[in-house]
């Protein structure tokens, strides 16, 4: 891999962001509204990607990250009264617990053993919701009350319900994520990772200890899968168990796919494009479970790298 | 009723699932087995099964038997059929490597789950057993369609069992499991031996489905819960065992039977699925499986 010089890829994202920043004061309420949608679910891809692109270990369970960033954030607000910033910090929090008890049982396996283990701890995590219904909502799930979605520092206050207020906090976590990613990606330690998916035993006998830097990277993913779950969850007011069910673990999966694993772009660009092909779909047909089977079929079988995957190959060699 | 008869009422409803969990899983561990794929969309020709059957038992009148004979016959069939168009245009092309193929199948769950709810309705629709006799136990009287669900089962089990072991199709399939690039050398049609494995997978749940759906139901998402118990008896019986199949089948589906008629039936299901995905992670070749080569 050419290292070409910091410059340009920096320049990229933020054009990125602020091209976002822009497009807030231009679009329509409904776009408005989606794109805000698009930015959190943008956040729960990169932390997939995270795992999934750089270190090649293809998790099943995501959703259980998502949906403890949403329930830990939202369970804080309606049952505890929390604030604001607590219950998003509690969210990312239980993300980061989890993520490292799950990530210290599955990475004793590996390959398909790792999807199915990642697979069926999220379906006990799924059940759990279930099960105590009556502190979670069950599978009606629950509204976390408008009152308490405020964000107070000292006088001012803001309300997150706002349209805009919405999707710049949405931005703002997406900016942060996109270039933390970055930082991660360009640093020692994701050379590292992408050495252990190339050839794991080949690093081990390099000297890198496989296992630990495996576990910081699920411990990663699976915080920022939390922190989109907790702004899911305090942004747009809803929790519901259907987060944390089979198919939020595989919506990731098929949005970086799209986009291109182990590109940080990739994972914006697959959840914007797969958000409005089934949004233009859904005008037509309310098949669109059918849409999303095929697009991964015809993904894997004509374009496993993704568009920016494609990209970067042919033309952008220098694309993080 | 007594503690005695209730418990031997959940035993025998374990044994009925322990009969159609048996065919299911079998279908999925000869997959796994042979061609090293794990299909996710297994469940869903378990669903198709049971939808097809629903549609041609209604399409055929007279006696109920009559339809559910045709179904048992033409069911599987169709859903094998299905399957072997899928593994050539899918599967093979992506040269069965295991991670892009659970995508894939993962992309079929999909398309099929959807393309159910849309011809099918979302309704859930009975199909009349072929017969009502009921047997009277001192206690309680029993279904005698049920026990005889036990029976074909049986029946079909050892069948497999006679085809994997005693013929030289089974020889042929057992190769390829074992080394498919020396049985490639060896004049073996390996690419072919995929396409019936993973028919003959389908059509086991197939089979499963169309004996269960006169007592339960037929339903588009119907699919999810056999996949998830065949995934574990797969597990638990060690992959590509067929007595460890039938053997974690049967402590599967009465233990299920038994804790769903005691306790709540997610509790049941959250502590198995927990307890297999420990004996995943920590014996990977499960309970009854050797450890791998």
């Amino acid at each position: 891999m050419k290292d070409a010089s910091p410059a340009k890829p920096y320049a990229l994202h933020l054009g990125v962001i602020a091209l976002l920043f822009a497009l807030s004061f231009v679009l329509p309420d409904y776009h408005h509204g989606l794109l805000a949608r698009i930015m959190v679910l943008a956040v729960f891809a990169m932390g997939y990607n995270m795992l999934f692109g750089y270190v090649g270990l293809l998790s099943l369970g995501h959703a259980m990250f998502f949906a403890a960033g949403l329930y830990g954030a939202g369970l804080a607000v309606i049952h505890l009264g929390w604030s604001v910033p607590t219950a998003f910090a509690s969210g990312v929090v239980c993300g980061a617990v989890l993520s490292l008890v799950i990530g210290v049982l599955a990475l004793r396996t590996s390959g398909v053993a790792f999807m199915i283990v990642t697979m069926m701890f999220a379906q006990v995590f799924y059940l759990v919701i279930l099960y105590f219904a009556s502190w979670t909502g069950g599978d009606q799930g629950m509204v976390v009350p408008q009152p308490a979605r405020v964000l107070t520092f000292g006088a001012t206050s803001l309300d997150l319900t706002n349209p805009i207020v919405r999707y710049m906090s949405a931005l703002t976590l997406f900016s942060v994520v996109l270039l933390i990613t970055l930082a991660v990606v360009r640093s020692r330690y994701g050379r590292v990772l992408v050495a252990i998916r190339e050839n794991e035993e080949r690093t081990k006998m390099l000297g890198y200890d496989t296992f630990s830097n495996k576990l910081a990277a699920v411990i990663m993913s699976g915080t920022i899968c939390a922190a989109s779950g907790a702004a899911y969850a305090l942004l747009f007011g809803y929790v519901g168990s259907s987060f944390a069910s089979v198919q939020y673990s595989i919506l990731p999966l098929l949005w970086v796919l799209l986009g291109g694993g182990a590109t940080t772009l990739g994972p914006l660009i697959g959840t914007l494009f797969m958000y409005y092909v089934v949004d233009i779909t859904s005008g037509y047909t309310s098949a669109y479970l059918l849409i999303v089977g095929i697009a991964l079929i015809l993904l894997v079988l004509f374009f496993p790298k993704g568009i920016l995957g494609t990209i970067r190959h042919r033309w952008l060699a220098w694309l993080p | 009723m007594h503690f005695g008869p209730h418990l031997l009422l959940a035993a025998l409803e374990g044994f009925v699932t322990s009969a159609v969990l048996a065919l299911t899983a079998l279908g999925l561990s000869l997959v796994f087995g042979v061609m090293r794929v794990v299909n996710v969309a297994h469940g869903e020709f378990f669903m198709l099964g049971a939808v097809l059957a629903w549609a041609i038992s209604t399409a055929i009148s007279g006696h109920p038997a009559l339809g559910f004979l045709a179904a048992l016959v033409l069911a599987p069939l169709i859903v094998g059929a299905i399957a072997l168009v899928a593994e050539r245009l899918v599967l093979r092309r992506l040269n069965y490597n295991p991670e892009a193929t659970i995508v894939a199948t993962i992309g079929m769950l999909y398309i099929i789950q959807q393309l159910a709810l849309t011809f099918y309705g979302p309704e859930a629709r009975p199909v009349e057993p072929p017969f009502s006799y009921r047997i009277l136990l001192p206690w309680f009287g029993y279904s005698g369609y049920k026990l005889s669900i036990i029976a074909a089962s049986a029946f079909l089990l050892l069948a497999t069992w006679f085809v994997l072991t005693r013929t030289k199709i089974g020889l042929v399939m057992r190769a390829t499991q074992y080394d498919s690039e020396t049985a490639q050398a060896f004049g073996i049609p390996v690419d072919r031996v995929y396409a019936g494995v993973f028919a003959l997978g389908a059509m086991l749940a197939a089979v499963a489905a169309v004996l269960i759906v006169p007592i339960s139901q037929a339903h588009y998402l119907m699919g999810q819960d056999p996949l998830l118990l065949s995934f574990i008896v797969v597990i638990i019986g060690g992959l590509g065992s067929l007595r460890g199949t039938l053997v974690a089948a049967v402590l599967i589906g009465l233990s299920d039977g038994i804790i769903s008629v005691f306790f709540s039936p997610t509790l049941a299901k959250i502590i198995a699925t927990l307890l297999v995905a420990m004996v995943l992670v920590f014996r990977p070749q499960g309970l009854f499986g050797t450890a791998s080569r």
